[in-house]
């Protein structure tokens, strides 16, 4: 039983077109220079913490899980514990697993986890633990419990970025949850990507708009962005429930937000390839013809118009759009970061009048260049130049030649846009320098909406700072 | 199966059974504590590895390349990481690694460290280059050794492998490991214009330019500051810091090592000081005017004196100001869990002068004999605490009924959940804590914190009071209303 797979916005010959432009071999360097890119592991915590009941769990050295929570924590600022099976010396000469074992049964019995998501690191992939077995040896040795269920996933930080184990992390669950046909649930998957908190609970507010209960997988919205307690919670409250992940076989669709992942396995085509559900893989909403994209899905699977309040929403940014476009007319901007978010800001970018002139990612091998140019193809006159496995030291230099008056990305851009003294439009993870970063906004309607004036007000700001006249209407 | 998992994790104590005895509770027994134990498997530690000891040690160093060899992860993490402030070079403030990918671990990661080194030594001309060993390192067997040496000698500077592969212990290894790196560079330089009234400040980061701070003390009372090890660190203050007649060293770990190690090799003495709080900065300062009053009385006639005259201003500056904010914090209680146990003995004796009760203290690497210090200075009744994590943490944050927390990034969060007041003295800290200008910044910050009229709408005071339904609303009751 096949899933159909319908690629709404991502025209099939994308594998095919070949990078645009100028013959650019990539970077030569072996050193790494201020890295545009994260470890593979930190991305599988992040998946993982968007389960409900879920403690994330990383075999290997304690140090991979207190420096993850530390850069994690400074851009969510919400605990976010990371278990470890703080392997030592001896662990590395005679394997991992006791300890793994171990570091089980305490993440359940202490924290009370009804899932555990155990990410490998480059320790325990290079000693060569078996994870898979070691977990079957658990179960049987500790089959008198009733042990939470406990999902894996490899992600050896020397191959890819965090993108690679947050979808392989998603994709584990999948694989690993959703073992069972389960009965038609009339719901909708969604596997959005790394987005921000306020992102998922807009998406769930658009999809529940269109009379569908989502199943959003992974769902940090309230984990990552949670309320003041009375209580210290062990394992914060939200997240996706277990039973609804065990359902996902029997929702009538799934949409998987990226267009960079939809040339890969993931979440969404074992979900098609074993129970049929059909799967719409589309771009990142961001800006009008990549959320009309997404809502033309909804409209497709749920059989309804969109709802006279997001329409409204679309009606007023295309009103924005005019009052505001001059401003921003003609800027030239290097955008870089995560694979999928380049090329969500990037088409945002083009539709408003902002001429991308360098799009960046520490990823390889994404095809990022022709997800570009299948975005932006119909607006930009002239592609940017579009580089991979690139880090900032790469990106500074070719910038500089480009004259940009415009960054936008995490906040790691924060030292060239302060030498070149032009903006940072921050977007994206991880936003350590600013405040409210869990709670940004990009998606749908009103997402492009909050980047527009944020753009608008970054770019009026500088004008007026740097004017003699200090103008006080603008 | 969510119900049933539950099931297992039914037990209600935050404290690990194995953990038992990294906790003590002052006058309830005799004091025994464990300590220097690897972090238990499966407890979220506070902790962090081998590689992260020796990175924090060696990041002030700013003239020099610290090349993280490993898979890109160690070095994303600690870029820029901390508030480690220069006077020139910033060359620390970048992040450098060889991204190992999987043909490098299964073929090496010789040939690529060797280019990487070439590429940066051309490029950014440093000093000397640190070379740091990442957990996948120690196991595939690269010969750091051999190529830094064959890069020293292709670029004529120093190339010094740290041998800090995360899983060869916590913390402490790490410090020793960077110790033993600046070994090798001390010794190397001209001494013959230093001052015999000299010292080296070790364990201090100029975090915020404190180590500026103390400094300026020194060379008030007529002291040469010969390196600060390493806060505001050059590799040629290191090269000729055998020159300098006393190490100050401070911070329980970080650099007490290389102290022990100039003392057997160059026969320098070293005494442990700490910059913070009043009391304990005081102390040092004398500390240093009584050795060389002591050691060169020719020299230093006078020298406790003008110590005595440096702190009496110093003083007199900052008790008024003190005093009044001492007003507002009286009776109020503190909650200390810093990385090195010397900081929490100031840090309580500084809460004193803020009439503030510290009721908590803990650290992730305290020795026995720290943690018995720590339990004589504190009031019965207080927790003294090893190698934490946020389970045990909120649990006696919600106790002992805390006004405000005193940690690192990795507690911050615990404490603002439960609507506790907060102050960063850790690494990232952008404030001047050290010194008596410190004592006033802290006393500043703790004030801000806790004085704060947020605290009246958090749960743990809205409770008892006669407040609305939506602020009892939990996260569970709201989805399930949606749904």
């Amino acid at each position: 039983m096949n899933g159909e797979i319908v690629m709404d916005s991502v025209p099939s010959s994308v594998e095919l077109m070949e990078s645009p432009g100028n013959g650019y071999k990539g970077p030569s360097h072996a050193a790494t220079t201020n890295a545009c890119k994260l470890c593979t592991p930190l991305g599988a915590t992040l998946a993982f913490k968007g389960v409900e009941g879920a403690i994330p769990f990383l075999h290997g050295s304690q140090g991979c899980a207190t420096y993850m929570r530390r850069y994690i924590i400074s851009h969510f600022r919400e605990p976010m514990d990371i278990a470890s099976s703080s392997l030592g010396e001896k662990n590395a000469i005679y394997g991992g697993g006791p300890n793994l074992k171990k570091g089980l049964l305490n993440a359940m019995q202490k924290y009370g986890a009804s899932v555990v998501g155990v990410a490998t690191t480059c320790l325990t992939e290079t000693i060569g633990d078996d994870v898979a077995r070691l977990l079957a040896e658990f179960r049987t040795e500790f089959g008198d419990l009733p042990l939470a269920e406990v999902v894996h996933v490899s992600t050896p930080s020397y191959n890819g970025t965090h993108m690679d184990g947050f979808h392989g992390a998603v994709k584990a669950m999948a694989d690993q949850l959703c073992v069972e046909a389960t009965p038609a649930n009339g719901r909708v998957n969604l596997m959005p990507g790394l987005v921000s908190p306020a992102d998922i609970r807009h998406l769930k507010e658009i999809v529940r708009a269109f009379g569908m209960e989502p199943i959003v997988l992974p769902d940090y919205s309230e984990t990552l962005d949670g309320p003041a307690l009375l209580e210290y919670e062990n394992i914060p409250s939200g997240g996706t429930p277990l039973a609804d992940i065990r359902s996902m076989g029997g929702s009538r669709a799934s949409i998987e937000l990226g267009r960079a992942i939809s040339t890969q396995d993931t979440a969404g085509t074992s979900l098609a390839s074993r129970f049929g559900v059909p799967l719409h893989r589309l771009g990142l909403p961001i800006g009008i013809r990549e959320t009309d994209s997404f809502f033309k899905a909804l409209k497709d699977i749920t059989g309804r118009e969109t709802p006279r309040d997001l329409a409204l929403e679309r009606g007023r940014y295309i009103d924005a759009l005019v009052d505001g476009h001059k401003y921003v007319s003609g800027m030239r901007a290097v955008v870089y970061g995560e694979e999928d978010l380049c090329v969500g800001l990037t088409s945002f970018l083009a539709e408003i009048g902002v001429r991308p002139v360098l799009v960046a990612t520490g990823a390889r091998n994404r095809n990022l260049a022709a997800h570009i140019q299948a975005a932006c193809g119909d607006v930009l006159r002239e592609m940017p130049a579009v580089r991979e496995g690139v880090d900032f030291f790469d990106i500074v230099e070719e910038a500089k030649t480009l004259a940009p008056d415009l960054l936008v990305g995490h906040s790691k851009g924060q030292r060239a846009a302060r030498e070149w003294k032009i903006p940072l439009l921050r977007v994206g993870f991880p936003i350590h320098d600013r405040f409210g970063g869990q709670r940004q906004l990009c998606l749908g309607y009103r997402g492009a909406q909050e980047l527009f004036d944020r753009l608008v007000n970054t770019v009026l700001e500088k004008k007026q700072n740097d004017s003699d006249v200090g103008y006080g209407y603008l | 199966m969510t119900n049933t998992a539950k099931a297992i994790g039914a037990e209600k104590a935050p404290i690990f059974e194995e953990r038992k005895d990294q906790i003590h509770r002052i006058g309830e027994g005799d004091f025994a504590m464990a300590c220097n134990r690897d972090s238990l498997a499966g407890a979220v530690s506070q902790r962090a590895c081998v590689f992260c000891g020796s990175r924090v040690v060696l990041y002030p160093i700013a003239d020099a390349l610290h090349l993280v060899h490993g898979p890109i992860g160690c070095a994303a993490y600690t870029w820029d990481i901390r508030g480690a402030l220069s006077s020139g070079p910033e060359l620390h403030r970048l992040s450098f690694s060889t991204d190992l990918q999987e043909l490098d671990v299964v073929f090496g990661g010789e040939k690529k460290l060797a280019k990487a080194l070439d590429e940066l030594i051309v490029r950014h001309e440093p000093k000397a280059a640190f070379v740091y060993s990442t957990c996948i390192v120690g196991l595939i067997g690269d010969d750091l050794a051999a190529v830094c040496k064959a890069a020293s000698a292709r670029h004529g500077i120093p190339v010094i492998p740290v041998q800090s592969e995360g899983f060869k212990g916590n913390k402490r290894e790490g410090y020793l490991a960077a110790c033993k790196a600046m070994r090798t560079l001390v010794g190397t330089g001209d001494v013959s214009s230093i001052s015999p009234l000299s010292v080296n400040i070790m364990g201090d980061f100029n975090l915020a330019g404190e180590t500026w701070i103390i400094k300026d003390y020194l060379t008030r009372m007529g002291i040469e500051v010969v390196a600060g090890i390493t806060g505001d660190g050059r590799v040629d203050d290191l090269r000729r810091a055998h020159g300098a007649s006393l190490n100050l060293v401070q911070c329980s770990g970080a650099t007490q090592d290389l102290a022990k190690m100039m003392r057997d090799d160059y026969g320098i003495p070293f005494v442990r000081v700490s910059w913070i709080g009043i009391e304990d900065v005081a102390e040092s300062l004398y500390d240093v005017a009584e050795h060389f009053e002591l050691t060169r009385p020719e020299l230093a006639a006078g020298l406790v004196d003008r110590t005595a005259a440096l702190v009496r201003e110093e003083l007199s500056t900052l008790m008024p100001r003190l005093a009044e904010l001492r007003r507002d914090l009286e009776g109020k209680k503190a909650a200390v869990y810093v990385g090195g146990s010397f900081k929490a003995f100031s840090l309580v004796k500084a809460f004193r002068h803020l009439g503030m009760e510290v009721v908590i203290v803990g650290s992730q690497t305290g020795t026995e004999e720290d943690y018995r210090e720590l339990a004589a200075i504190c009031a019965p009744g207080t927790i003294v605490v090893d190698d934490a994590n946020p389970l045990e943490l909120s649990a006696f944050i919600k106790e002992k009924d805390v006004d405000i927390f005193v940690g690192g990034v990795k507690e911050r969060p615990i404490a603002f959940k439960l609507g506790v007041g907060f102050c960063d003295h850790n690494h990232e800290r952008k404030i001047a804590l050290e010194g008596f200008v410190g004592m006033l910044n802290f006393a500043k910050e703790v004030h801000a914190s806790v004085m704060s009229p947020i605290w009246r709408f958090v749960p743990r005071r809205e409770t008892g009071r006669n407040v609305s339904d939506a602020s009892t609303a939990t996260g569970a009751e709201a989805t399930g209303a949606e749904v």
